[in-house]
């Protein structure tokens, strides 16, 4: 048998015992998904509700002006409701359960509104606006001189799940890959298989790229499931043309973490150690790296701060080909920042490294 | 006959810690050496340093003719080592394991499924590791130091921490495998076990090497009395003083306890005076002998 049928043999191995992990088949898969479906379904809808208006009495300005709608705006906008009882009404609008309460008498249309909500009350107060000019021309019998046409551009800053998918699954990737380094190494050590597979004829390379190659397993696994739950029609997710991309940047991503978690795993003597170490470094990297929130609405120093971090790099990579739309080229710096990370992190590691607990 | 192992003038510092001092041996094919000793004795090190895991700071060893240190893949194969009882691959059952250690040497998997059987765990073999009991953790331990049918096979204290059960089966499966020829070194600081199981045994205390030899030999070689005890009031104290070859005698009131240097005279006595009621005869142990050359009680 062959070097080649001994990898195979232990990359089987290392897979079972990940796969018979609940611990880690949680942390790395389900957990992030969690996220996923939390903040994608939470912050990823990207119209905001409508607005609530209660009519005291007849209002039939409005009520001829949501009839007679030939776009249909009006009634994606607006949702209006009765109350004849017109302290209810306001009561209601106090309470913020209404967004405003509108009545008529006559010619005369009053708006009562709250400023607890300005882009609402801004929203009632131009919706109702342009229904009187639309019901004043409409009283002229003349056609309109001027029209608008909406255009959409095309809108550069990310939202939604075009931001999440990518960066959850990022903060996913910086996780798996630390926690699974640090502690393969902190227990392999400890329980002497380390010294146990020095004594084996296969190359220690082979043993350790075994690892690797199950970690970026793993991790493409990920990924898979991250994109395919993000498509979703609840989700909405539209892969760019150049999504491909994040294949590579993945695979960038990962060595770096490994090599990150190796580092710590080097260093740190306990699993307990090491595992308080590993959180202490994922967690505010993935909220300073651009995994919880999109760096380009935070302060500037944060937006300084968070070039130390390596999962910020991944996060860049992944946006600009899944989410920005740009071209294949665009996540290549990223790649090459990884890259070279995880080989500076993996030199240490390497110096670092210890084989027996002693 | 051809020394399988050797090793000569070996020492090992750690800090201010002198862990092996000069330590010499040599060891035959097909033996069953064993090194024994307190913990803390440098038994582990001396391991360690002639399989090739650390470098000695002086000395020399050869295994097979070859040089452990640095390592040295040509030997690896050869030779089997058991270390901890906890050095597998996490979450793997046991046939699992073992294939994947002999994935490691280049053994098909069904040698690795015969492994299960020679140490008795093929009801075990699709259980987990985690889930084996401590004397079946340490025989899967002991399969995968076989699995590539090694020459000369290292075992680090494989009976620790079991009980007198599992131990006693721990021994079976042993001898079984030295009886197939192959040279096994076993570190122990159980007595009884370097005993029961040992062609040779070095004795080690403060990194040294005390005494080497086989085990019968090095308590003959005490000159240490055989206490022969039959039950008190079978005979009384002062007619047993006057036998012949007696040395001491003691009675506790359970037992009564004669120390002698000629057995054979004090039993045929005994017999000729019917006191043999539940008898007893006790030649030294290792334990006499260490404390012989420590001056210290054994204490394990």
């Amino acid at each position: 048998m062959s070097t080649f049928e001994s990898f195979k043999s232990l990359s089987r191995a290392l897979f079972l015992g990940f796969r018979r992990d609940r611990g880690a088949l949680f942390f790395t898969i389900l957990f992030p998904l969690l996220f996923l479906v939390i903040f994608g379904g939470v912050f990823g809808k990207q119209s905001t509700g409508k607005v609530e208006i209660v009519e005291i009495g007849a209002v039939p300005v409005l009520d001829q002006a949501i009839a007679h709608d030939p776009s249909g705006d009006l009634r994606k906008t607006v949702k209006t409701t009765r109350n004849d009882d017109r302290a209810a009404a306001l009561k209601k609008v106090g309470k913020g359960d209404a967004d405003a309460a509108v009545e008529q008498s006559g010619g005369r249309i009053v708006i009562h509104y709250s400023g607890a909500d300005q882009v609402k009350s801004g929203v009632v107060q131009s919706v109702v606006q342009q229904v009187a000019n639309s019901a004043n021309l409409a009283a002229t019998g003349r056609p309109p001189t001027y029209t608008v046409a909406g255009q959409q551009v095309e809108d550069k800053s990310i939202k939604g799940i075009n931001f999440f998918t990518p960066s959850l699954l990022g903060w996913a990737l910086a996780s798996a890959g630390m926690f699974g380094a640090s502690q393969t190494l902190v227990l392999w050590r400890t329980k002497g298989l380390l010294r146990r597979l020095q004594l084996a004829p296969v190359p220690i390379p082979t043993v350790f790229g075994a690892r690797v190659v199950v970690s970026l397993g793993i991790a493409l696994g990920q990924l898979a499931v991250f994109l395919l739950v993000a498509q979703l029609p609840f989700f909405g997710l539209k892969l760019q043309n150049a999504w491909w991309m994040s294949i590579p940047l993945v695979i960038c991503g990962v060595l770096t973490f490994l090599a990150l978690g190796m580092l710590v795993g080097a260093w740190a003597k306990t699993q307990e150690t090491a595992q308080t170490v590993t959180q202490l470094i994922v967690l505010p990297m993935a909220f300073l790296g651009g995994s919880f929130f999109p760096l380009d609405y935070a302060p500037k120093w944060m937006q300084v701060l968070s070039y130390i971090f390596p999962l910020r790099y991944l996060n860049e990579g992944m946006l600009n080909v899944m989410a920005r739309g740009l071209g294949p080229a665009s996540a290549l710096p990223q790649m090459g920042i990884l890259l070279g990370i995880a080989i500076v992190a993996g030199a240490i590691a390497a110096r670092l490294f210890r084989w027996d607990a002693a | 006959m051809t020394n399988t192992i050797s090793v000569s003038g070996l020492r090992k510092r750690y800090g201010d810690v002198q862990a092996v001092d000069g330590v010499s041996f040599e060891v035959a094919e097909g033996e069953f050496f064993g090194i024994l000793g307190p913990n803390g004795a440098g038994k582990t090190t001396t391991l360690e340093i002639v399989e090739g895991l650390r470098e000695a700071d002086e000395g020399e060893v050869e295994l097979l003719g070859l040089k452990p240190w640095p390592r040295n893949a040509k030997l690896l194969p050869r030779i089997g080592v058991q270390l901890q009882a906890t050095s597998f691959f996490e979450r793997l059952t046991a046939r699992e394991q073992l294939r994947t250690f002999g994935s490691l040497y280049g053994v098909p998997a069904r040698k690795a499924d015969e492994m299960l059987e020679t140490v008795g765990l093929t009801e075990k073999a699709d259980e987990r590791v985690e889930k084996l009991s401590g004397g079946q953790a340490q025989r899967l331990s002991i399969a995968c130091a076989l699995v590539h049918d090694p020459e000369l096979v290292f075992l680090d204290e494989p009976t620790a921490a079991l009980d007198p059960q599992a131990r006693r089966n721990l021994w079976d499966v042993l001898r079984a495998i030295n009886t197939e020829g192959r040279t096994i070194v076993l570190t122990t600081h159980y007595m009884d076990e370097a005993e029961v199981l040992c062609d040779r045994v070095a004795i080690m205390d403060r990194g040294q090497i005390l005494r080497l030899g086989p085990p019968a030999a090095l308590v003959r070689g005490l000159d240490a009395p055989t206490r022969i005890s039959v039950a008190s009031g079978t005979l009384d104290a002062e007619d047993a003083r006057r036998l012949t070859g007696v040395d001491e005698v003691t009675d506790d009131g359970v037992s009564l306890v004669v120390e002698t240097r000629d057995p054979s005279s004090v039993v045929a006595a005994l017999s000729a005076k019917d006191a043999l009621d539940g008898v007893q005869i006790r030649g030294a142990t290792l334990e006499d002998v260490f404390l012989e050359l420590t001056g210290r009680e054994y204490r394990a």
